[in-house]
């Protein structure tokens, strides 16, 4: 049994340690807004907020996360933020199939959270997932919008 | 044979079904064996399209069947907190349909676009809208529909106000609708659409029921926003992969790393099934399976299993010493001349006249759709005797007719769920040994319980379809004016409509399009079709040949332009003479771009260049300019400006999404894409060795959507194919350089 801070609650999940937190949300928790792309954290498809920073699920081990406050696309706009980000995503209709927005959304707010005026240098260096759909303009839009909401 | 233009996949796609010819042998006697290996899909795909129709309406009832797309119960449930839920002919995977749908019956039903829930209709007849068959592809949706959806809308809106004229008791003629209701004014009496649907579909519907004036449209040509773009923002949107079927199992796969391969003996079976979680160990037709309580339980188990594989007798099993630098070569030394495709004009006459001949070969990759969702699918069989499958697909009756032989079942038993696709381009329709349904199917049946298959990535990457490899041999000539006079083209190879629609035709139109019948003036012209297969399973990819084949061509143009001395801008323009649609939309690209420059020339003290290049896919017109650099060797593009003319457009700002998105892809295949295979196994399994362009690489992109009025063209891929050309001619404008082999990337360029 592990115990978890997901979203500002405990849970108790029944996964072996090294599980990585992608599965413990989406298969253990049933929380599948988190999602699988890569496995090796290459398409940031999985990013969660693991004490505040852009981490990608896939290859964290649950186990690592034991006592860090994790946070997920299901809780980001609760957080103020997030809240504005996502704004910002449907502002400028970022989404086309939108299996990557999640760890884009993600991705975003924590790059606000720790850079609140970020430079389009900033953007490129901490927006690294990947868009099959090259959302890739309408996103950087949106976090600047973001910016300046 | 004199002006004879063989057809692309857009007028394939287009062609009603009966002028199709489908190849029938080998189906009757499909094993769920010979389903589940190599070698009957080539045939299914085609044999499924074709079988559809009449069954769907009933054996012998055919002829009382309702046309598709007129039956309003079949479309339309209407909510009491005014929602409207659509049963759409197609799925939604990012190309913004559902909204498009939303847009068009909205408009003549009158209900707001975002009051619409869009779901992808389950396989049935009422939902045959694309030529009398159904498939989400070919960038076909909207223009194949559109018609069709608008005057469903204009039946369900005349049905409930003729429904609101009995409850009111008042002429029809004294009604008329604002958004979700009726409205009489004489009484100011207003009802909502959903209290009159259960009366208005009693009506008999009317087959003539009035359009509205597009002058007064409000949401079609309008740039409506997405209706689904907030789940999409929040991670509520539900794809294959999330769903949770009741008591499911859930199973991960390991594939014979050669296609053909099947399993031998499992070493270690019994320490794998004591591994935590896991259900039971399986073997499937090129493949092993374990199912578990959870899916990393299983995937772990299966990573362990010690698998020998054997080869086994099959005839579409790739060869132990299949490579694509051997498949090049092949393609290379083949000198045949194979079947025309265009013709016009004397080309020997045209050659022995000219001042200067050119040469010249160009080859693209096998490359993949690396679309972000990874393939799964869920199947239950139920005690009713029927089996619900969830499933990515973009054709909803070709997956259940397959899945019923699979199944042993009536189709009409299969209930196929179409969920949202978390990206496609061609990835989701039936390529053999390619989707993780029959494994589902296979699974669920053995242990008699739901399951769910889910691949790794690198199981994708291994079983995926590839666009095929491309090669085409150019010769072509300059008058002394320095224009071109003669144009010969041989494309050598395997596209997809040959390989799954018109084997026994010589010309595979998917091959050519995009080197037959572009619109420049030359006066001696002539385009063959060399078949050549490839023993890989090939697929369509977004925009299909044209994705590879406008390169070809465009860039073969630029150096024909170079050998006439002539600017490649401004030859294009004049042999564009008879072609006002297509030079009005080079003049514009060129006026989006401010004015047409080709450089070198120099910003913020670092060389740049820029290069063009036309195509016509899926009828559409686009013009493309690209704006290069190059630091370190490595490409580096600024702007693109693409102008695309559709005809009209329904959604401005999902045509401008879908170029923006199109040109991203265009421009990660012309840069980075590449799968090698080596001894019959593809080398590339995840993105780390297969990179797809990434932000940091994205260039701005400045789309103008031109109206031309002409017949509604495609969207969706429309914006891919000129990408690759106009930066190839850039990258020559900049360097001198011709690269004449893709991904761009392999090519050694000096920093200028």
């Amino acid at each position: 049994m592990l115990e978890l801070s997901i979203n500002g609650q405990t849970r108790q999940v029944d996964a072996e340690g090294d599980t990585p937190l992608l599965w413990v949300l989406r298969d253990n928790l049933g929380m599948t807004g988190t999602k699988y792309g890569c496995g090796i954290a290459q398409c940031g498809a999985c990013t969660v907020l693991v004490d505040g920073t852009a981490t990608r699920a896939c290859v964290t081990p649950a186990e690592s996360v034991v006592g860090a406050k994790v946070v997920t696309i299901e809780a980001v706009e609760r957080d103020p933020v997030g809240a504005k980000v996502v704004e910002a995503w449907v502002s400028r209709q970022v989404a086309q199939c939108g299996y990557c927005q999640s760890g884009q959304v993600m991705a975003a707010t924590a790059l606000l959270q720790q850079t609140p005026k970020p430079t389009d240098e900033d953007i490129a260096g901490a927006m690294t997932n990947l868009c099959r759909c090259g959302t890739y303009n309408a996103i950087a839009a949106a976090v600047r919008q973001a910016a300046t909401a | 044979m004199d002006g004879m233009i063989n057809p692309g996949t857009e007028d394939f796609l287009g062609t009603p079904l009966s002028d199709v010819t489908i190849p029938e042998a080998g189906v009757a006697n499909l094993s769920r064996r010979g389903l589940f290996g190599v070698g009957a899909g080539a045939l299914l795909l085609g044999v499924m399209v074709k079988a559809r129709p009449a069954r769907a309406q009933g054996e012998g009832l055919a002829a009382a069947a309702p046309r598709p797309g007129t039956q309003v119960a079949a479309f339309l449930e209407f909510h009491p907190d005014g929602k409207v839920r659509l049963l759409s002919p197609f799925v939604e995977g990012g190309q913004g349909i559902a909204t498009a749908m939303a847009q068009i019956v909205g408009e003549e039903l009158d209900v707001d676009p975002a009051q619409f829930i869009v779901d992808c209709a389950p396989p049935g007849a009422d939902y045959l809208v694309v030529n009398g068959r159904r498939l989400t592809g070919g960038s076909l949706s909207v223009r194949s529909s559109y018609a069709t959806m608008r005057q469903l809308g204009a039946t369900a809106r005349n049905l409930i106000v003729r429904a609101a004229a009995a409850r009111l008791d008042v002429p029809e003629a004294e009604l008329t609708t604002e958004p979700g209701k009726v409205v009489h004014k004489a009484s100011s009496r207003t009802v909502p659409y959903a209290e009159l649907v259960e009366a208005a579909l009693k009506l008999q519907p009317s087959e003539v029921a009035a359009l509205r004036d597009p002058a007064t449209f409000r949401w079609i040509g309008k740039p409506v926003p997405r209706i689904d773009i907030r789940d999409k923002s929040t991670g509520r949107a539900q794809y294959a992969i999330d769903l949770q079927v009741e008591n499911m199992l859930q199973g991960a796969v390991t594939h014979a790393p050669r296609l053909g391969q099947e399993p031998g003996a499992l070493a270690n079976e019994a320490e794998v099934r004591a591994m935590p979680g896991v259900h039971s160990v399986h073997k499937l037709p090129g493949a092993v399976a374990v199912l578990a309580d959870r899916w990393w339980r299983a995937r772990k188990a299966v990573e362990a299993l010690q698998v020998t594989w054997a080869d086994a007798p099959n005839p579409n099993a790739l060869p132990a010493d299949f490579s694509s630098a051997g498949m090049l070569a092949t393609l290379r030394a083949e000198k045949g001349a194979g079947a025309p495709a265009e013709e016009n004009g004397d080309l020997a006459a045209a050659f022995a006249g000219a001042a200067k001949t050119i040469e010249a070969e160009y080859d693209a990759p096998y490359i993949a759709h690396a679309q972000l969702e990874p393939p799964s699918a869920a199947a239950r069989f139920n005690v009713d005797g029927t089996l619900d499958l969830w499933v990515p697909n973009q054709a909803p009756e070709m997956f259940q007719a397959t899945a019923a032989r699979m199944a042993g079942l009536e189709p009409g038993k299969v209930k196929v769920h179409s969920p949202i696709l978390g990206g496609f381009f061609g990835r989701h329709f039936l390529y053999e040994a390619a989707a993780p349904y029959p494994q589902a199917i296979a699974l669920a049946k053995a242990v008699n319980r739901p399951v769910k298959v889910l691949w790794t990535r690198e199981e994708e990457f291994l079983r995926d379809g590839y666009r095929p490899m491309g090669f085409v041999r150019f010769k072509g000539a300059v008058g002394a004016d320095g224009m071109p006079v003669a144009l010969q083209a041989a494309a050598i190879g395997e596209g997809p409509i040959g390989r799954y629609f018109t084997q026994s035709q010589p010309v595979d139109s998917s091959m050519v399009e995009g080197i037959a019948g572009k619109p420049y003036a030359i006066a001696a012209k002539r385009v063959d079709c060399v078949k050549v297969k490839q023993p890989t399973i090939i697929s369509f990819w977004r925009s299909v040949g044209h994705s590879m084949n406008d390169f070809f061509y465009e860039s073969f143009l630029d150096e024909l332009a170079t050998a006439g001395g002539k600017d490649p801008f401004e030859m294009r323009l004049a042999m564009l003479g008879d072609k006002p649609r297509q030079a009005t939309l080079l003049r514009e690209v060129a006026a989006l771009s401010g004015g047409w420059k080709r450089g070198p020339f120099e910003v913020d003290g670092i060389r740049r260049a820029r290069g063009v290049a036309m195509a016509s896919p899926f009828g559409s017109e686009v013009a493309t300019i690209a704006e290069v650099s190059i630091t370190g060797g490595e490409i580096r593009v600024h702007d693109l400006w693409i102008a695309i003319d559709p005809g009209r457009a329904v959604n401005p700002a999902i045509i401008e999404a879908q170029v923006q998105s199109a040109a991203a892809i265009g421009l990660s295949s012309s840069l980075l894409e590449e799968i090698t295979y080596d001894a019959g196994v593809p080398q590339q399994r995840n993105y780390d060795t297969y990179p797809i362009l990434p932000l940091a690489r994205m260039p701005r992109i400045h789309v103008k959507v031109v109206e031309s009025g002409a017949a509604l063209g495609g969207v969706g891929e429309p914006g891919v194919p000129g990408v690759p050309p106009a930066v190839a001619n850039a990258v020559a404008a900049l360097t001198g350089q011709r690269i004449r082999s893709l991904p761009l990337s392999k090519a050694r360029l000096g920093s200028s």
